[in-house]
């Protein structure tokens, strides 16, 4: 047990390593930020001289090696383009994020599972068909494109709800949250749609998937036999044992929401992690990106080492394997 | 309010909405606007960025010893008088007379020293505005009120520069640490890039970046009864990254001026009766630039020559344009042709400068042809990524391939597009260009007077050519220029500088295209309507508007 969490967290500091060298080697290609900073009649000497105190000037794996070094220490640099401590711009805007990502998932998972459930129990039901056929064009449809045409509708249209911000927020310590006010609330709304349609799909076909194929087995069957309810043998035995991976798959969801909310943050100016990181790009701000990236590398693995410690936890037949006893 | 009893049932249904709408739409009163904007400004540094969006937001924080009115002429502001040096008794300095009785934001009132702190702050290594104190050697404070500024070189159009001058209070800067612009050195947070202190009509009260800058009227600005004061007592800049968002934001009264909407939008948003929408000529050309230099072009089939050196493929180039269709599919009308660097905005513009060759791409032809290029050569040119300078690179491609110039388009990131220019790592690039000082002098010696890094001995100006990347380099231009810079009289000086204008026209080192058209889009819904004059630097001076 403790040789695989050693295995598993050695190989998960390879991964950041290797995660942090890939996004540093790309920064040689977005370009001078030196070039953006200083006038255009900036002179020679005055671009090396801003160059050389921001250390661009010394070789690749020098540069890299005193990030990593910094950044083990908590200590990002200063972003280029807004003059302030990159882990400060950061903790600033995690909240945003998280609360986007964590609405998105709830809101996938809550909308999921009920229509997964129906489309299993329904198979045949013209209803069922359409939200299959609804559920494509959610995987199908780009997630900006979701984004604008509810902004169309909501905000445009009916003037219901607001078509970009976080709305009114309150500071609670270092965390800032939408939750407590009628104005962030109703900010959140289309964002998490937004961000969430790609999960609801995702999880109501899985839950379907998973559905149909439980209630084909022995002891639904037995469930059914021994004349327990529709609803009993439908939700407190079906519907349980299909849980399990439905879990696995939205913890693993959840790194890749929060990685991919950049676009959503970009349509809706949702002052977040990704928005910062997409004005970085446009600015070569080099720190920021780079604590950016280090940070979602950091957030999958340490989202996929939970998992398999959970699974490690929960399922008994990996301990027996350890073991080496093998069989079952 | 009273309700008919037919109408009360309805009314449960709609009246929900209705409160619902009216949460959101009753956050603007009639005196407050929401201002959505692509980009936000980086920094509140007065000398740090000289970029478009930092001015558009300072210019209404912090104001200069000169300004202008609403039509855009020079006027006195921070400074009530000044006399120009007479030249005489050799003495080149600037007297300046500043206002009495001008309030900072926190309060502290002008005087002699904060201006002198600003000039030579912003003379500083790491200011961007060095531009706005050009030929100054340094200020003097005569008394609390007159300041002198000693001449390096004369500027007869100093108050031209001056207006970019921006004047922080000298005490706060030092107490918050803040006596150079911006300093990526110390890595630290700095407190002046955050926060302000100005003279202007608006303060800034809240900053959040990315998120919202909230500006709140100054209630002892010394202009407050200038008769074209506005109504607004707060304006709210928003930034919102994504067109879309910002057009749905202000079609749903979310924001009331949007100072960028995409081109494209425009005759929609006008249709729409709730937005309307202001053009202004903005001071700003759209150029072409040949590399002038080498002797073998770094991107071009064509080894051991290189044909821009031949006039007639530069005519031909010219020729070959069809910039009206530019004009007209590109940029959607909103633009005008232009035959000169420099604008009517601008001291120096003459009429007769302002010419381009004719579209005529038969002509074209006949050129390359007798130039020694009948089937054409292939060259790249170097574009920005940003819009519209993309579409029109596009759109160059084929004009020029119809008369045989092959041009493969290659679209960059500034951020890397820059850099590249200024190592001249290019054969023909587009840009644009605004001459932020109003005068002919910095876009001629920074645009086509030989770059400075050529003379191994050194020019003693080093400003000289800085953006002059296809490298054009002639002498009889150079010292047009150099008569001109120190050429007090203002008629002589016009007539130099219209001598170096139509050189350029005849040896068509750059090719110019057009002036762009800013729109401004804001809500004309009653209640919150909008009136606002476009300026040519397309800055908007919020004490200006009005909402109604």
């Amino acid at each position: 047990m403790l040789a695989f969490i050693v295995r598993r967290i050695l190989q998960s500091i390879l991964v950041m390593l290797a995660v942090g060298a890939i996004a540093f080697s790309l920064f040689n290609y977005v370009g001078d930020p030196v070039s953006l900073m200083l006038p255009p009649e900036a002179t020679q000497a005055d671009r090396e001289e801003v160059r050389q105190s921001l250390g661009l000037d010394k070789p690749f794996y020098v540069q890299f090696a005193t990030f990593i070094g910094n950044a083990l220490q908590g200590n990002f640099g200063i972003s280029l383009r807004l003059g302030r401590p990159v882990s400060q711009l950061l903790a600033e805007r995690l909240p945003a994020t998280l609360e986007l990502a964590m609405t998105a998932a709830v809101f996938g998972l809550f909308v999921g599972i009920p229509m997964g459930v129906y489309t299993a129990l329904n198979r045949d039901k013209w209803t069922s068909k359409l939200l299959l056929t609804g559920s494509l064009v959610g995987v199908s449809l780009p997630n900006f494109l979701i984004g604008i045409f509810l902004i169309l509708v909501f905000a445009v249209w009916l003037g219901w709800l607001p078509s970009f911000g976080r709305g009114e927020v309150t500071q609670l310590g270092f965390w800032s949250t939408g939750f407590l006010t009628a104005d962030g609330m109703r900010a959140i709304i289309l964002p998490a749609i937004t961000l969430g349609f790609y999960p609801i799909t995702l999880i109501m076909r899985l839950v379907r998937a998973e559905m149909l194929e439980v209630l084909r087995t022995d002891y639904i069957k037995f469930a059914r036999a021994r004349g327990l309810t529709n609803n009993a043998v439908h939700f407190g035995h079906a519907l349980k044992n299909t849980l399990v991976p439905v879990i696995t798959i939205t913890g693993l969801q959840l790194g890749g929401i929060i990685a991919f909310a950049i676009i959503t943050e970009t349509v809706f100016q949702w002052p977040g992690m990704g928005l910062l990181f997409i004005q970085a790009v446009q600015f070569a701000d080099i720190p920021v990106m780079a604590a950016y990236l280090c940070l979602i590398g950091f957030i999958f693995v340490a989202v996929n080492l939970i998992v398999d410690l959970l699974y490690f936890a929960v399922d008994p037949r990996l301990r027996v394997e350890q073991s080496g006893s093998g069989g079952h | 309010m009273i309700i008919p009893p037919l109408k009360r049932s309805f009314c449960v249904a709609t009246c929900v909405v209705t409160l619902f709408l009216s949460a959101i739409t009753s956050v603007a009163d009639a005196k407050s606007l929401r201002y959505g904007t692509q980009d936000e400004p980086q920094t509140l540094d007065p000398h740090a960025a000289n970029l478009a969006v930092t001015n558009r937001l300072l210019s209404n924080v912090y104001e200069g010893l000169v300004g202008r009115d609403k039509n855009y002429q020079l006027v006195p502001w921070l400074a009530t008088s000044w006399t120009a040096p007479d030249g005489r008794s050799g003495n080149n300095n600037w007297r300046f007379i500043l206002r009495p009785n001008v309030k900072f934001h926190d309060g502290s009132i002008l005087t002699a020293d904060d201006v002198v702190f600003s000039v030579q702050r912003a003379m500083h290594p790491l200011s961007q505005h060095k531009i706005a104190v050009q030929g100054v050697a340094h200020a003097r404070k005569v008394d609390d009120l007159t300041v002198d500024l000693l001449m390096r070189e004369p500027n007869p159009v100093l108050p031209n520069h001056l207006i970019q001058l921006r004047i922080m209070n000298k005490a706060w800067a030092i107490k918050h640490r803040a006596e150079s612009p911006q300093n990526y050195k110390d890595k630290e947070d700095t407190y002046v890039s955050r926060n302000a202190n100005g003279t202007g009509p608006f303060m800034v009260k809240e900053r959040q970046t990315d998120v919202r800058t909230v500006l709140a009227a100054f209630p002892e600005w010394w202009n407050k009864n200038s008769p074209e004061k506005g109504n607004l007592t707060q304006v709210v800049l928003l930034p919102i990254k994504s067109n879309p968002t910002r057009l749905a934001a202000l079609i749903s009264n979310e924001v009331q001026f949007v100072n960028d909407p995409p081109p494209q939008d425009i005759p929609r948003l006008k249709a729409s009766g709730q937005v309307k929408v202001v053009e202004g000529l903005e001071s700003r050309v759209q150029y072409l630039v040949f590399d002038m230099r080498r002797d073998e072009l770094l991107y071009s089939n064509i080894k051991g020559k290189n044909p821009w050196k031949d006039i007639r493929v530069r005519q031909a180039v010219a020729h070959a344009i069809d910039a009206n269709a530019i004009k007209t599919k590109v940029m959607r009308n909103l633009a005008v042709l232009t035959g000169t660097i420099i604008t009517d905005q601008d001291q120096g513009y003459s009429k007769d400068a302002d010419t381009r060759l004719m579209y005529d791409p038969a002509r074209a032809k006949k050129l390359l042809a007798e130039a020694g290029y009948p089937d054409g050569f292939a060259v790249t040119l170097d574009c920005g990524a940003n819009q519209p300078a993309a579409d029109i690179c596009q759109a160059v491609g084929p004009m020029l391939a119809r008369v045989g110039i092959r041009v493969s388009p290659n679209i960059m990131q500034t951020a890397l597009l820059f850099p590249k220019l200024q190592k001249f790592d290019t054969s023909f690039y587009l840009l644009s260009w605004s001459t932020p000082t109003g005068d002919a002098l910095y876009t001629l010696q920074s645009l086509l007077r030989t770059p400075s890094k050529l003379n191994a001995s050194g020019d003693p100006d080093t400003s000289s050519g800085d953006n002059n990347f296809g490298q054009y380099s002639n002498k009889v231009f150079d010292d047009l220029v150099d008569r001109f810079k120190v050429e007090n009289d203002l008629k002589k000086r016009d007539a130099i500088i219209r001598d170096a204008l139509l050189l350029i026209n005849r040896e068509l080192p750059i090719v110019t295209l057009h002036k762009p058209i800013i729109p401004w889009a804001m809500s004309a819904r009653a209640g919150n309507e909008v009136s606002a004059v476009l300026p040519p630097n397309g800055v908007p001076y919020f004490f200006r508007f009005i909402s109604k």
